[in-house]
C-alpha cells in the first residue's frame, strides 16, 4: 500500500513534469530559427567551400578531409582495415589479410589489384610492403560517403570509377561500373551506413554472401526474420551499433574473439569497446520464467548465437559451401565458360562451375556447424606443413568443454580443394589475377605457372610439384540474429544426432540413453516381465483372487 | 474382534497419496521426455513442468513429513520382522494355491509387514535419492565451475535417473499388488473413502463408537 502511494506521487510528479515541458514548447516562438538539418550534425559539409571540388581522384577527396580532420588518417593507417596485418598477441602468428590463404580466392599477395580494391585506402599494388603511408591514400569515402553513389572499381587497388569509365568495368560488388560524382560523395560524409560496411563484408569471396554466409546484400534492408537488429521492423541498427570505434579501430575480430563476454550487469548498454551480444543483453538476458531460467543457466556454456541464429545464408542470398579449385581450367573449345547449377530461392540462377574458379556448392538457410570455440583462431600459414592425407584445416579454432572461456558456437564450415606442395606439404600461393601476365590462371589456365609465379612473387619456398588437397575453414557465424520466436527450439539439440551431435566433454540431456536409463529400462522390464510372470502363474493355477484380505 | 469399516486414511493422508500419484506420473512423463524416450511433449515444456511439480512435490513431502511425525503415523511405517516372511511366502507360493492373505489389517498397522517394509524404503532411500539428485541437478548453475570436467554433472544425472527408474519399478509392483485377492477396485477404494476393513478388538470398538463414532462404519461383508 505504501508502496503503491509512493509510485503514484512518483508518476504524477513525472506527469506534472512532461506537462510544463509541453507548455513551454508551445510558448516557443515559432520560425526564428531554422530547421535543424541533417542528422543533427554540427557541421553541414556541402557548406565546407573545400568540399566542392572538383576533385579528379580519391585522394584530392581525402586532402580535402584532412585539413579539417588532421589525425584521421593516421588514426585509419592504425587500424586492421587498412593494414591487413595483424600479429596475434596469443599465438604470435603473422595474419591479417595480406598474409593469410584462406579456402575462397586463396591469397591478395600477387592478386593485388584486384583484391585490394576493398582495401580502406587508394593505390596498394603490392602487399608484400605495408600499405602506403601518405595519408591521402586512406579511402575516407568507402565508409563514409552517405551519398550512395560511391563506389570503387573492382580491379584498382581501391580507386573509384571517376570520369570516363571502361566498357566492362565492374565495381566490388560486381555491378556495372558508373562514373562516381566525388563532390557529390564528399559533401555527403556522415556515419557509415550498412551499406558503406556492406559494400566490401558482404561480397568477400568474389560475390554476394560468398565467404561468411551471415553477412550479404540481404542485411541493407533486411526483414525481420533475416536480422532483428537491422530490420526497419526490428531496432533497425547499422554495423557501427555493436562495432563500435575509438579512433578509427573498430571491435570485432576474427582471430582473436570475444567468445565469453562476462559484462558488468550494473554497466550494460553503457560503451564498451566489443561486439558482444552480451555488452547490451548481459549473461541473464531471458525473463525470470521457469524456462528463461533455465535458458539463462546455458549462457556460461552456450553462445547466444548457437541459439539465436538458427540457420545462416538467410534473407534470399545464399553462400559458397564449397569450393573446388582442382578442376578449374576446363575449357569448351579452348574457351571457358560456366554452368549455373544452383537456383537461389529468388530465381536467380548461380555458378556451379566456372572455368577461372572450379566447382562450387551453395547453401541457403543452411544450419550451422557446431564447436567449442574460445575465440582463438590459428591459421594454417603458407610456413606450415601437414598431413595430405587428411582434409586440412586452414583455419583451427580452439576450445574445449575444460575450457572454462570456450562455448559452443555456430560455424560456417567452408569445404576447399586447395593447391598445395606435394612435397613440402605446405599450402601454395596462387596467382589468379593480372589480365597481362603469362602466369595468371584466370589468364592463362596453367595452374604451374600460376603457383610458380605466387610462389617467387612471395619468396615461398616451392618444390615444383603440386596436386590439390581437401581443406576445411571455419567462420564464426555471429550475424543475422533471428526473432526470439525463431531461435532454436530445445529439441533441436536435446535429441540423438541433434545439432551438438559434434560436440563432445559435457552432460546434453536428451541426446541419447545415458548409463542410468539403460541400467533403469533393465530394472523396469525385468519388474513388469516379474508382476506379469506372477499375474500368468497365478491365472493358470487359478486361485490368483480369492477372497482374502491384501 | 469385529471387522468393522473404519477410517484409517484420514483426508490429508489420502489427499497426500493421490497428489504424489500425480506427480510421480507427471515427473516420469516428463522425465521421460528430458531423456529423450518419447516426443509426446515439447521438451522446453517438459523441463518446467518437471521442475515445477518436483518442487510442488518437495512442498508436499516437507507438509507430510510434518504430518507424519506430528500424529504419530510415522509409527505405521516401522519396520516389523512378524509376520514379514509369511507375507513373503504368500505372495511366492500361496497366492498359487488359493491359500487367503495371512495379514489381517489392526488399528494400529494398516499395512502388512513387507508392505511397510516397501514403504519405508521407498521413504528413506528412493524418495531421498530422487530429490536429493534432482535438487543438486537443478542447481546445477551454482557449482558447475567446480566441475569443469563435467563427471559430477553425469554422475548426478545418472543416479537421478536411475533414481526414477526404482520408483517406477515400485510403481509396477505397487499397481499390481492391488490385483491380488479382492481386486483392483476394492482394493484402491479404501484410498478414495478412507474407509477399510480392520479387525478390531471390542475395546477398540466400544471406544471409537464413543469417542470417534464418525470413522466407524457398518461390519464387512
Amino acid at each position: 500500500m505504501r508502496n503503491n502511494t509512493l509510485s503514484l506521487a512518483v508518476v504524477l510528479a513525472v506527469a506534472g513534469l512532461v506537462g510544463t515541458a509541453r507548455a513551454e514548447t508551445a510558448t516557443e516562438p515559432a520560425s526564428l530559427a531554422p530547421e535543424v538539418p541533417g542528422q543533427g550534425s554540427t557541421a553541414d559539409h556541402s557548406k565546407f567551400e573545400v568540399l566542392k571540388g572538383p576533385f579528379a581522384s580519391g585522394p584530392e577527396v581525402t586532402k580535402a578531409c584532412l585539413s579539417c580532420h588532421t589525425e584521421a588518417s593516421t588514426q585509419v593507417m592504425h587500424t586492421l582495415h587498412y593494414k591487413w596485418d595483424y600479429t596475434h598477441p596469443e599465438t604470435g602468428q603473422k595474419l591479417g589479410k595480406s598474409s593469410v590463404l584462406n579456402s575462397f580466392c586463396g591469397n591478395v599477395a600477387s592478386n593485388e589489384a584486384r583484391c585490394t580494391s576493398c582495401h580502406a585506402g587508394y593505390g596498394w599494388t603490392d602487399v608484400r610492403q605495408p600499405a602506403p603511408t601518405d595519408p591521402t591514400a586512406v579511402d575516407c569515402l568507402a565508409c563514409h560517403d552517405t551519398s550512395g553513389q560511391y563506389t570503387k572499381l573492382d580491379n584498382a587497388a581501391g580507386h573509384p570509377p571517376v570520369g570516363e569509365v571502361p566498357k566492362g568495368a565492374k565495381t566490388i560488388t560486381g555491378a556495372d561500373a558508373w562514373p562516381v560524382d566525388l563532390v557529390k560523395a564528399a559533401q555527403s560524409v556522415g556515419d557509415p551506413s550498412r551499406q558503406n560496411c556492406g559494400n566490401c563484408h558482404f561480397y568477400g569471396g568474389g560475390g554476394d554472401n560468398v565467404k561468411h554466409g551471415d553477412l550479404s546484400s540481404a542485411l541493407i534492408s533486411p526483414a525481420l526474420s533475416t536480422d532483428v537488429h537491422m530490420s526497419a521492423d526490428g531496432a533497425n541498427m547499422t554495423c557501427t551499433a555493436c562495432h563500435v570505434s575509438e579512433s578509427h579501430k573498430v571491435a570485432g575480430s576474427r582471430y582473436n574473439v570475444e567468445a565469453r563476454d562476462i559484462p558488468d550487469s550494473h554497466l550494460l548498454g553503457q560503451r564498451r569497446d566489443v561486439a558482444t551480444c552480451e555488452s547490451c543483453h548481459s549473461t541473464k538476458p531471458h525473463d525470470l520464467t521457469p524456462v528463461g531460467l533455465k535458458l539463462n543457466d546455458h549462457t556460461d556454456r552456450v553462445a547466444c548465437q548457437t541459439c539465436h541464429i538458427p540457420s545462416f545464408a538467410r534473407g534470399g542470398v545464399a553462400t559458397k559451401t564449397k569450393w573446388d579449385w582442382s578442376t578449374a581450367g576446363k575449357l569448351k573449345d579452348g574457351k571457358p565458360y560456366h554452368e549455373d547449377g544452383f537456383t537461389q530461392s529468388d530465381g536467380k540462377h548461380l555458378h556451379t562451375y566456372l572455368s577461372t574458379k572450379g566447382d562450387f556448392e551453395w547453401g541457403e538457410n543452411v544450419v550451422p556447424h557446431y564447436a567449442w570455440f574460445n575465440g582463438q583462431v590459428e591459421y594454417t600459414t603458407a610456413d606450415q606443413t601437414f598431413d595430405p592425407s587428411k582434409p586440412v584445416e586452414v583455419n583451427r579454432i580452439a576450445g574445449s568443454a575444460s575450457d572454462p572461456g570456450a562455448r559452443i558456437w555456430p560455424f560456417k564450415a567452408m569445404d576447399g580443394r586447395q593447391a598445395f606442395d606435394t612435397e613440402l606439404n605446405t599450402l601454395m600461393h596462387t596467382q589468379v589475377y593480372g589480365p597481362t601476365t603469362v602466369s595468371a590462371f584466370w589468364t592463362n589456365f596453367d595452374w604451374a605457372k600460376s603457383i610458380e609465379a605466387a610462389a617467387t612473387y612471395v619468396g615461398q619456398p616451392y618444390s615444383g610439384k603440386f596436386d590439390f588437397v581437401d581443406t576445411k575453414m571455419y567462420w564464426p557465424i555471429t550475424h543475422m540474429v533471428a526473432p526470439a520466436s525463431d531461435a532454436v527450439d530445445c529439441k533441436s539439440c536435446h535429441t540423438p544426432g541433434g545439432r551438438m551431435a559434434s560436440i563432445t566433454g559435457i552432460y546434453i540431456p536428451g541426446t541419447g540413453l545415458p548409463l542410468g536409463g539403460k541400467l533403469g529400462l533393465v530394472m523396469l522390464a525385468l519388474a513388469i516381465v516379474g508382476v506379469l510372470g506372477h499375474g500368468v502363474i497365478r491365472m493358470v493355477s487359478g486361485k490368483g483372487n480369492e477372497d482374502h484380505h491384501g | 474382534m469385529a471387522e468393522r469399516q473404519v477410517l484409517v486414511y484420514t483426508r490429508f493422508n489420502r489427499l497426500w497419496h493421490w497428489s504424489q500419484v500425480a506427480s510421480i506420473f507427471a515427473l516420469l512423463f516428463t522425465g521421460a521426455a528430458i531423456m529423450g524416450l518419447h516426443d509426446l511433449i515439447p521438451y522446453g515444456l517438459a523441463v518446467t513442468v518437471h521442475s515445477l511439480v518436483a518442487i510442488a512435490l518437495l512442498v508436499l513431502w516437507a507438509f507430510a513429513t510434518f504430518w507424519l511425525f506430528t500424529t504419530g503415523a510415522w509409527k505405521q511405517f516401522l519396520p516389523s520382522q512378524v509376520g514379514l516372511l509369511q507375507v513373503a511366502k504368500f505372495y511366492a507360493w500361496g497366492v498359487f494355491h488359493g491359500e487367503t492373505h495371512p495379514y489381517r489389517k489392526i488399528l494400529r498397522r494398516r499395512h502388512n509387514p513387507l508392505q511397510a517394509l516397501a514403504y519405508l524404503a521407498l521413504k528413506i532411500m528412493l524418495f531421498p535419492a530422487i530429490w536429493i539428485t534432482g535438487l543438486i541437478y537443478l542447481g546445477f548453475t551454482f557449482w558447475e565451475h567446480l566441475d569443469p570436467s563435467g563427471t559430477a554433472i553425469w554422475a548426478v544425472a545418472n543416479l537421478h535417473i536411475l533414481s526414477a527408474f526404482a520408483i517406477a519399478t515400485f510403481v509396477v509392483a505397487h499397481v499390481y499388488l492391488l490385483t491380488i485377492g479382492h481386486g483392483f477396485r476394492k482394493h484402491v477404494q479404501p484410498m478414495v473413502t478412507g474407509f477399510e476393513c480392520v479387525d478390531l478388538t471390542p475395546e477398540q470398538e466400544a471406544y471409537l463408537q464413543e469417542e470417534e463414532p464418525d470413522r466407524l462404519r457398518e461390519r464387512c461383508k
